[in-house]
């Protein structure tokens, strides 16, 4: 098995030193951050951090040409020779003992080679462990994701009160640029948030719920094959279509739309309406609705609907009394992904909703949601310590545990109804 | 209530529950219907653009080609049309009237064609966008002038040129040529599509791989105990998690921890494959599963080992789906703009990106960002680059349909 | 529609046969799926008040014939129908007629108890109440007791009414079925192999009630065991390869069959 013996030792020459190279990478940059930092002159410092960053930046986009280093006015001419050799000894000694090790275990690995060594075991061995690291990846993002959004949530709850946040009724987030003006602090009372965001999801749901369960209906129980062959992926494309087009659409065709049509009946209706966003919102999630219903109706045993219509029962009698009382359970959790997807939905209401955090359950007025507000308090320049921007992660993290809870239950509820008829 | 009387009301709940049924699925396709169809009625304008044939004299003039002054030519040519509009306040109004892109158009018509340095020739001038949407859409003039985009000066210059028939229409390839750009008749959405290749190829490398093999070890190998459960929870959950949240861990994370650049395609690659590893994983296992049992049992029969099984029988047969599983997965990265607008990739770019570390926008990000723009030609511009959008996602996964039907397998 | 229409049929059969007279006559019965012939040309007259029990191997088209009595078959796409079925004067394949008030009229029971996942009060209220029937609470109780009473399981779950039906054992699940069928008051009652997922004792008791049953209403059972044809049925019928071979009582059938095949059928040589 000459291959096996290639490839072990192949294996052990090269897998630690490329996860060597990849952590070099990976904190390439922060140290040569560490490096700079040391050489900052006093001066910048001084004026603030602003423009640390800026020279940091700068310097750090040219550390490997020496003489752009020692032409940029913020390095002294020994410190930019300083950090040029710093930096590069560093970097050659980190890959030099990452080509060293390689060889090393390379060395060792053929050492070991001989008639009688069964390379396959060990060589399956070895990778059957690298597949169970990639399969924890999964895990990882998740605990990247649970652990970086509280980290960051704690710094904001220490500037911010816990129950300010989850119950506060004022919301406006934009700091003071003077430390002395009024609400230099800004207020972060997230209820109007939910309520927007609740508000949108409702309408949303209003939309999808009804026409994606009787699409699901007459896709599943009254459609010729062929017809339903040809319409089933149709309406997937709905799914399909990048959300930030929907978005475009309901700003661009549905807001307006409604607002003259409801200028025509006397009302006031903001551009920026809850309506729009969410029944375009609506539109959107009508497949996530109808798809996983139809799957839970499809698997509705056939005996049943024999058993009712054999009773004398019409095709609707037997859909509405023995197949969806049946099939609830599936159509329940098909409910709770599709609010769940509404919940987390960004691009429509960033485009289509307010940003305007208004405490009400008005459809034609403009509210604003936690999706917006994340992006809102993120786009643009903005350093990473104020509220403002840490505010956005304890949205995020609400965000996420709903999310999180409603996936939960609706996939316990969708395997148990599976279960019961498998 | 009689017999006959209840099964006429049983036959009519009947058919008025069909009806309910097929008019919500008819009004979802409605709905699919004229979301498209009023995306490219509305892209209409971004495929042409109005402009003046002009001559431009270079014959008598003495030209240094490496220090030439395309703009002042351009302002020379342009301002020979109303030799009265000589003050400054006049000049800067006339020359509004105008792209700025011109001068770039003719830098590249005269690198292209040197003998033009020593000639009089006719060069096709394009307008500004004000002036474009004006012959395309006329202006309402009962509007007070300073609520117009044109002012009564402007309009009548512009008929002028309508009148002395110098107006022209062409066709316009700005779009799929050009980069981003403040102006709306020159900008288009090439660097866009060219940022989106390559936050899509990082996912590809990073998520393919991982997820295959992921996958793989879930389903063959791993024995069934708490962790793999663990594991399987977290995967199926994660698909479902938001992914403006996947924005939020690539800001926290790539950025501010391992302090990877903003806006580059590379940072926006590995947020965009956490969000489609677990689609691949479970299109993975579902296509794993499909393979049937005996042919494993035959092969461990052989004396062949659980890992060669696996990669030598069941992953080339598990292939095709596994493919039309992360096409499908790749398509609905390529359609994401939320977590890209966190982590920097919403940046005004207007160059063309050379690498996966240059800062750079992806197509849907554009979308926004055009629609975010108060220029109402952009409306056109906006919708035409959704109608790309859609293209290639359209392309995409017909890729994933031709797979599937050319390689399924049949047990 | 059915009363009305008992006395002026087939008079002459009444006079021949003496003590029963046919209530269902199938007359060239052909049923297709997609191009598939499943029956072929099938006439056959079936009794009222007594049971015929229809036999043959797998795939012989039994239960496609039984499926045909109440036009079930409508349900898939694929299978088509030609010939004629009249029972009681009335041909059921008639475009005029309403499947679903023929289906209230002929009652089935099928192969795997079906039991809704309801209670088992309405399990069995299910078919009277979508007919319009016994809306008066206290008339409904005692048609679902009437019902269970004569599928025999009343003794058995009387104080387990509000249970879902699913959780009864198979037997019992079997008798909610044909209770829910006997709620509605059938004429005909279908069973399609009522036995083949339940166990000896459940069979046993199960065939005790057709033989119940059999006073009050006509009953055609598809069975895969030649004994329980021969326990149960007065009259037994033959199928093989979609083509009715041989009809007649069931005695006769089993002792001294016309058809070679049949008798290879009935003496396990064969199938």
């Amino acid at each position: 098995m000459p291959n096996y013996h290639g490839l072990y030792s192949l294996l052990w020459s090269q897998l630690v030193p490329l996860l060597l190279l990849l952590i070099f990478i990976v904190i390439d940059a922060s140290v040569k951050e560490l490096f700079i930092f040391e050489r900052l002159p006093e001066s910048i410092i001084l004026i603030g951090q602003d423009e640390v960053n800026y020279s940091v930046n700068v310097i750090k986009d040219n550390i490997r040409n020496l003489d752009v280093l020692i032409s940029l006015d913020i390095l002294s001419i020994e410190s930019a020779n300083g950090l040029y050799n710093q930096y590069f000894l560093y970097r050659t000694l980190f890959l030099s003992i990452i080509s060293l090790l390689s060889g090393a275990l390379g060395f060792f690995a053929i050492s070991r080679l001989n008639m009688r060594f069964d390379a396959r075991r060990n060589v399956e061995k070895i990778l059957r462990f690298i597949f169970f690291i990639f399969s924890t990846v999964a895990v990882l993002t998740t605990f990247g994701i649970v652990l970086s959004l509280i980290f960051e949530t704690l710094r904001f709850f220490s500037q911010v009160g816990f129950t300010e946040f989850m119950f506060g009724t004022h919301w406006s987030p934009q700091t003071a640029i003077r430390e002395d003006q009024v609400g230099s602090s800004g207020s972060f009372g997230a209820i109007p948030i939910f309520t927007g965001t609740l508000l949108i999801t409702f309408i949303a749901m209003i939309v999808a719920a009804p026409l994606g369960l009787y699409s699901a209906i007459y896709l599943s129980q009254y459609a010729k094959p062929s017809v339903r062959n040809y319409f089933k992926p149709m309406l997937e494309i709905l799914a399909g279509i990048p959300t930030v087009v929907y978005g475009f659409f309901a700003a661009l065709s549905v807001g307006p739309f409604i607002r003259s049509s409801g200028e025509t009946l006397g009302l006031t209706v903001s551009t920026e309406s809850a309506l729009a966003a969410g029944l375009v919102m609506g539109i959107m999630i009508i497949p996530y609705v109808s798809s996983l219903s139809d799957d839970v109706m499809s698997a509705v045993p056939e005996s049943l609907r024999d058993g009712s219509l054999a009773l004398g029962a019409t095709k609707s009698e037997t859909i509405k009394k023995v197949i969806f009382p049946a099939a609830l359970p599936g159509i329940v959790g098909a409910m709770l992904l599709a609010i769940s997807r509404a919940i987390g939905e960004t691009m429509i209401v960033v485009m289509a909703a307010g940003l305007a955090a208004n405490l009400t359950a008005n459809p034609l007025s403009a509210v604003t949601t936690v999706t917006v507000q994340i992006v809102t308090l993120l786009v643009g320049d903005q350093e990473f310590d104020s509220p403002k921007t840490l505010a956005a992660f304890a949205l995020g993290l609400v965000l996420f545990f709903i999310t999180l809870i409603l996936n939960v239950i609706a996939m316990i509820t969708v395997r148990r109804y599976r279960e019961r008829y498998d | 209530m009689t017999d006959k009387a209840l099964t006429l009301k049983r036959k009519f709940a009947e058919t008025r529950f069909k009806i309910y049924g097929l008019a919500s699925l008819f009004l979802a396709m409605v709905m699919l219907v004229v979301i498209i169809s009023s995306m490219t009625y509305r892209s209409i304008p971004a495929f042409t653009n109005y402009g003046i044939n002009l001559e431009i004299k270079l014959a008598n003039e003495f030209i240094d080609k490496d220090d030439l002054d395309y703009r002042g030519i351009i302002r020379e040519t342009i301002f020979s049309l109303d030799s009265e509009c000589d003050d400054r306040k006049c000049r800067r109004s006339f020359s509004k009237l105008f792209s700025s892109g011109a001068a770039y158009d003719l830098r590249d018509a005269l690198e292209e064609d040197e003998s033009l340095y020593e000639k009089n020739f006719n060069f096709y001038i394009l307008f500004s966008d004000d002036a474009d949407l004006f012959y395309k859409f006329g202006i309402d003039k009962n509007l007070p002038e300073n609520e117009r985009r044109l002012n009564d000066q402007e309009i009548l210059w512009l008929e002028g040129f309508q009148e002395k028939g110098l107006v022209e229409k062409k066709f316009s390839s700005n779009l799929f040529t050009n980069g981003d750009s403040r102006e709306p008749e020159i900008a288009g959405v090439l660097g866009a599509v060219i940022g989106s290749m390559y936050t899509i190829l990082i996912t590809l490398i990073i998520s393919f791989p991982i997820g295959v093999l992921a996958a793989i070890y879930l389903e063959s190998f791993a024995s069934k105990n708490r962790i793999t459960d663990f594991i399987e929870v977290n995967i199926n959950n994660l698909a479902a998690v938001p992914s403006i949240v996947f924005g939020l861990l690539g800001l926290a994370l790539f950025i501010n921890f391992f302090g990877m650049p903003r806006s580059a395609p590379l940072v926006g690659g590995c947020v965009l494959s956490l969000m489609t590893l677990p689609v691949i994983i479970i299109a993975t296992r579902a296509s794993l599963q499909s393979v049937p049992p005996s042919i494993r049992e035959a092969a461990l029969a052989m004396g062949a080992s659980e890992m060669q099984v696996v990669f030598q029988h069941i992953l080339p047969a598990a292939l095709p789906g596994i493919l039309t599983g992360t096409i499908i997965g790749l398509a609905r990265a390529f359609g994401e703009s939320a977590p890209l607008l966190l982590i920097g990739m919403v940046a005004f770019v207007v160059d063309i990106p050379q690498s996966v570390m240059d800062p750079a926008t992806a197509l849907p990000v554009q979308v926004y960002i055009w629609a975010d723009s108060p220029e109402r030609a952009f409306v056109a511009k906006t919708s035409a680059a959704t109608l790309v959008l859609i293209f290639l996602l359209i392309i995409i996964n017909l890729a994933a349909v031709i797979l599937r039907k050319k390689y399924e397998l049949k047990w | 529609m059915v009363t009305e229409m008992d006395q002026n049929i087939n008079i002459d059969d009444v006079d021949t046969k003496m003590e029963k007279k046919s209530l269902i006559h199938c007359t060239d019965v052909n049923v297709f799926y997609d191009d598939k012939q499943a029956l072929f040309n099938v006439d056959l007259n079936i009794n009222e008040k007594e049971v015929t029990s229809l036999i043959g191997p797998s795939g012989c088209g039994k239960s496609t014939f039984i499926r045909c009595l109440n036009r079930m078959n409508d349900v898939i796409e694929t299978c088509s129908f030609n010939g004629s079925i009249i029972i009681n004067g009335q041909d059921i394949y008639d475009p005029e007629i309403d499947v679903v008030e023929l289906r209230a009229k002929i009652g089935m029971v099928f192969q795997k108890p079906n039991p809704f996942p309801k209670s088992v009060f309405d399990n069995v209220a299910y078919g009277p109440k979508l007919h319009g029937r016994f809306l008066n609470k206290s008339d409904m109780n005692n048609k679902v007791e009437d019902s269970l009473i004569k599928a025999g399981l009343w003794d058995e779950i009387k104080d387990r009414l509000n249970e879902p039906g699913t959780a009864l054992s198979g037997g019992q699940q079997q008798r909610l079925c044909i209770a829910r069928a006997i709620a509605v008051d059938p004429e005909i009652i279908l069973m399609d192999e009522p036995c083949s997922a339940l166990d000896p004792i459940a069979t046993a008791r199960i065939e005790e009630l057709i033989d119940e049953l059999k006073v009050n209403y006509t009953i055609v059972i598809v069975t895969h065991s030649m004994q329980q044809a021969a326990r149960v049925s007065q009259r037994t019928a033959f199928f093989h390869l979609g083509n009715l071979i041989e009809v007649g009582d069931t005695g006769k059938i089993f002792r001294s069959p016309d058809n070679e095949q049949t008798e290879a059928y009935v003496t396990g040589r064969y199938g």
